[in-house]
């Protein structure tokens, strides 16, 4: 991978964010209904980001954690939209070579009679390139 | 009037009832739904980030379609109504991505000048909800319905510009409209976990659980949905003990034409 400035350059330009608006109130993190379950949460994301601290945030599982549900970009006071950084970081990762998150064979387990086919390409979308 | 249709894949298998009496409701409001020819899935979420564009391409052409007919576009599906009207904004607000998205699709052009709405939208916008009051012919009179938004359908507030995020009324006079009664309560705009259904079923329960408890704790009887993911976590994951209802069958059902 190139280097870290360079992968932290190439985050906040795919996501369109300025993490430098961020006043770290933490108001993403208090709404983000994925809180529990992230070791690191939006507004951590957001000022890693800004700082360079990056290889933590590959590494961790949070990034899969992330329902899409827009609540921080909305709720954020100031219009920072943390879920584009987490998203952007995401992208990072499984668009590299092998780096997929979910597999098609992991798929059959996965499924019962009711679920709808929406899960799944979403799933795929967020977790695959 | 007549409108382009985008029903979406999930709407063409388990959510069959979702697609079929939103076709019949709108012939009883005079409003025929032309099916894009050849439509594609949109992917079920949108993918933020502006260097992504394969995946959108889709959706693009579902706009193109609406654009060559000059009709709105219309779904019922929360989530694709949510990746089209974002991938729409996309291409019409972000010049690096409408560039990337001209090259794919040239010689045509596309810069995002379809009107994209939701289902919703159509019965207050287009026909006025006073005009469905008028053709209610089974009113649900005395029903305790909760409308559950979840994340799609309202946000982010300033692309999807449906209602307020916040505090939203547009499902509440719908419900009205019907004859019955709204519930407000509020985690009606929360998340029921979505997809993560896949990944990890303890969230999207935990996250079913607490809407479906919230709305029955201020006196829901049944909750009203546009999303069949929401549809899914909130039966499934969540368990709910109280019915949870697509908003085209409650309207099937008031409007008099549900089988
Ligand atoms: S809500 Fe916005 S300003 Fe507050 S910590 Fe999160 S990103 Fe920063
Ligand atoms: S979009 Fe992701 S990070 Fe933001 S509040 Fe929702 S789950 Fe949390």
């Amino acid at each position: 991978m190139e280097n870290k400035n360079n992968v932290c350059k190439e985050i906040i330009r795919r996501s369109g964010v300025n993490p430098r608006k961020c006043m770290k109130c933490g108001k993403c993190s208090g709404t983000c209904p994925a809180y529990d379950e992230m070791e690191y949460h939006p507004h951590q994301f957001v000022s890693m980001v800004e700082t360079g601290n990056i290889e933590p945030l590959l590494n961790s599982k949070s990034i899969y954690r992330c329902l899409t549900c827009f609540a921080c970009v909305d709720r954020c006071p100031r219009g920072v939209e943390p879920a584009k950084i987490i998203e952007a970081v995401r992208l990072t990762v499984v668009r590299e070579q092998g780096k997929n998150h979910l597999k098609p064979d992991q798929i059959p387990e996965l499924l019962d009679d009711d679920l709808p086919q929406q899960a799944i390409v979403s799933a795929f979308r967020k977790y695959t390139k | 009037m007549k409108v382009s249709y985008f029903p979406g894949c999930t709407l063409k298998t388990k959510a069959k009832v979702l697609d079929y009496y939103a076709r019949k409701c709108a012939e009883v409001l005079g409003v025929t739904l032309e099916e894009i020819e050849n439509w594609q899935c949109c992917g079920g979420v949108f993918t933020t980030s502006t260097d992504e564009v394969a995946t959108k391409l889709s959706s693009v052409r579902a706009l193109m379609n609406a654009k060559s007919k000059n009709q709105p576009l219309v779904s019922v599906c929360s989530a694709c109504h949510n990746v089209l009207k974002q991938t729409n904004a996309q291409v019409k607000n972000v010049a690096d991505f409408d560039r990337a998205v001209n090259n794919y699709i040239a010689p045509d052009e596309y810069h995002g000048e379809t009107e994209v709405i939701h289902y919703l939208e159509l019965l207050r916008d287009k026909i006025g909800f006073d005009k469905i009051k008028e053709k209610v012919v089974n009113p649900l009179t005395g029903r305790k319905i909760a409308a559950y938004y979840g994340c799609l359908l309202l946000r982010p507030g300033k692309v999807l510009a449906m209602d307020d995020v916040e505090n939203p009324t547009i499902m509440e006079d719908f419900i009205r409209a019907l004859g019955a009664e709204p519930v407000i309560y509020s985690f009606r705009n929360e998340c029921c976990g979505g997809y993560i259904a896949l990944e990890s079923k303890q969230l999207a329960k935990e996250k079913s659980n607490r809407v479906i408890e919230n709305a029955k704790g201020k006196g829901a009887e049944e909750i009203v949905t546009a999303c069949p993911l929401c549809k899914y976590n909130l039966e499934k994951n969540g368990c709910a003990d109280i019915p949870v209802v697509y908003l085209t069958e409650l309207l099937a059902e008031a409007l008099g034409v549900k089988e």
